[in-house]
Formats: structure tokens, sequence, C-alpha cells
């Protein structure tokens, strides 16, 4: 486990085939890229293999990494490639910088207006709302899905997600926001539902 | 969103076109009082902007959920042939 005293990774070592360094660097990552590997594929076969090929590319090409953009924005990148071509060869049609759909800049209009906010906080604990908020994110299209995860999960910021993806920020903005409502109708169909249940207590 | 005809000046589809910078909380303060003038009359938009908001709270309180299984953990550092090396470490 890394904790806070360790060093900083140093850029040198790495560049220069220090193996325990590059340890150390998977060390800090591994469960990041799993769990975007996980949340973008769903089965934790194809999870491992993109936390795998991940590593293996990161080994093989930290030598010409040239620090202008983060490690964690760099091993990202190549983990959202590793997923996105994995979900392209089963689906061979899917395009991530797919531009033409942008053009088409109208959100689709709410439909679900039922206020489950106020649900008991348990409610939102429960394993079967867990599995549902995992099933939400797989109904969304790939290139919705992984601005969403890096940003809303991952916790990047705009600017390192349009670094990830090679997308303006106008874009990533666009996609988060169609994503996030997307999730909003699919978790307003589950909770309400649930609010429902609750009311005839 | 029903296109009720409102006493204020910004539309259901005006505020939806905001809510994105709206929820970042990255709009000059003159916008944000219209949204949330509009949202005190509109029920609507209200419940859309809180259930949006709670979306993105449940999402973000999930993300340290995942855990990598150990042997996830093992067959990477083998594959890598990092494996002995961690066994030296510490
Ligand atoms: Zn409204």
């Amino acid at each position: 486990m890394i904790n806070e005293a360790d060093p900083p990774l140093s850029l040198d070592a790495l560049r220069s085939g220090d193996r325990a360094e590059f340890a150390r660097l998977v060390e800090i990552y591994y469960t990041p890229i799993y769990r975007l590997a996980l949340k973008m594929l769903a089965r934790e076969q194809d999870a491992e293999d993109v936390l795998q090929n991940t590593f293996l590319k990161a080994l093989q090409h930290i030598g010409e990494f040239e620090g202008r953009s983060t490690l964690s924005t760099w091993l990202y990148r190549i983990a959202a490639n590793e997923a996105l071509m994995f979900l392209r060869r089963k689906r061979p049609e899917v395009s991530i910088n797919d531009e033409a759909e942008e053009a088409d800049d109208s959100l689709p209009m709410p439909e679900q207006f039922t206020d489950w906010c106020c649900l008991p906080e348990q409610e939102f604990a429960t394993a079967e709302a867990k599995r549902q908020l995992d099933q939400a994110i797989l109904k969304l299209p790939e290139k919705l899905r992984v601005v969403f995860l890096l940003r809303d999960i991952e916790g990047l910021s705009i600017k390192e997600t349009s670094e990830v993806l090679n997308l303006t920020e106008t874009a990533v903005k666009t996609r988060l926001l169609r994503a996030r409502l997307a999730l909003r109708e699919y978790l307003a169909a589950y909770f309400s539902e649930r609010l429902l249940s609750e009311n005839e207590k | 969103m029903t296109l009720h005809s409102h006493t204020h000046d910004m539309s259901c589809q005006q505020l939806l076109a905001s809510i994105g910078d709206y929820v970042e909380g990255d709009l000059a303060p003159e916008l944000c009082q219209e949204i949330e003038r509009h949202l005190a009359a509109c029920d609507h938009c209200r419940v859309v902007v809180d259930t949006l908001n709670k979306t993105i709270t449940l999402y973000h309180a999930s993300a340290h959920e995942t855990e990598v299984p150990s042997e996830v953990r093992g067959r990477l550092f083998q594959v890598l042939k990092l494996d002995n090396l961690r066994e030296k470490k510490s």
C-alpha cells in the first residue's frame, strides 16, 4: 500500500527503466484503472485484460513519456483506449471521435418528474440500489459512458478528461451533461418505484 | 417538461440548456439568480435539478467501493514480472 509519506514517483527513474519505481506506479494506479475498465465493460475478465494491457503498454512506452500530461492522465488515456478498442472489436461501428453527432446539440427533454430525493438514506445504500447505479452506466452509449466515468467516478476535471480522450472541453461538457441527464432518467425509474412502496408502508 | 407559460423570463428549455454549467457551479451569478427564480416557480425544473444533483452525488459516493480482487492484483504483478521484486521491497 502507498501512504502519504512515500516520496513522489520519480519520472527519471521510471523513464530509465527502474523496476521498483514502476512497481510503485502500478501500486498507486491499479485500482482506479481496474475500476474504470470494470465500469466501462462490466465483465471482470474483460476488466482484467484491460488492466494488464494498460500496464504492459505503459511499461513498454514509459521511456517516451514526456511529462506534458500527468502520469495519471497518461495511464487513463491508455486504459480508455484499451477499453474502447475492446468495445469496438465487439461493435465495430462505434467511434469515440465521431463529432458529427455533436452537431445535434439539442438535449433530450426530461421525462421523469418524481422527486425521489426524499427517500430515506438507506434506500440508496442497498445492494440493489448499487446494482442499479452500475447497470445505468452500462446503458449509456460508450462515448458518453467514458466521459462520465472519468469525470464523475474518477474525479478528473473537465480539462483532464478532454486531454485523456483528445476531445475539446466543450465536447466533454456536452457529453457529460447528456450522460448525467440519461442516468437521472434511469435512476428515476427505479427510485420512483421505491418511493411508491415506501409510501404504501 | 411541459410548456407552462411562466411569468418570468427564462423558459424551461433555456434552463435545461444552462443546467450543466449550473450543477457544475460554473455560471455567472446573474444567470444563477435567474435560474433560481425559475426553480422557485417551476416544480418540474426544480425536481429535474434536485434529482440530477442527487444522481451525481450518488455516483460520487459510489466511486470508492470498487475493490480489486487480490488474485487480479497478483496476476497483474506476475504479468509485469514485478512479483518477486515486490517481495523484496519493504
Ligand atoms: Zn421550468
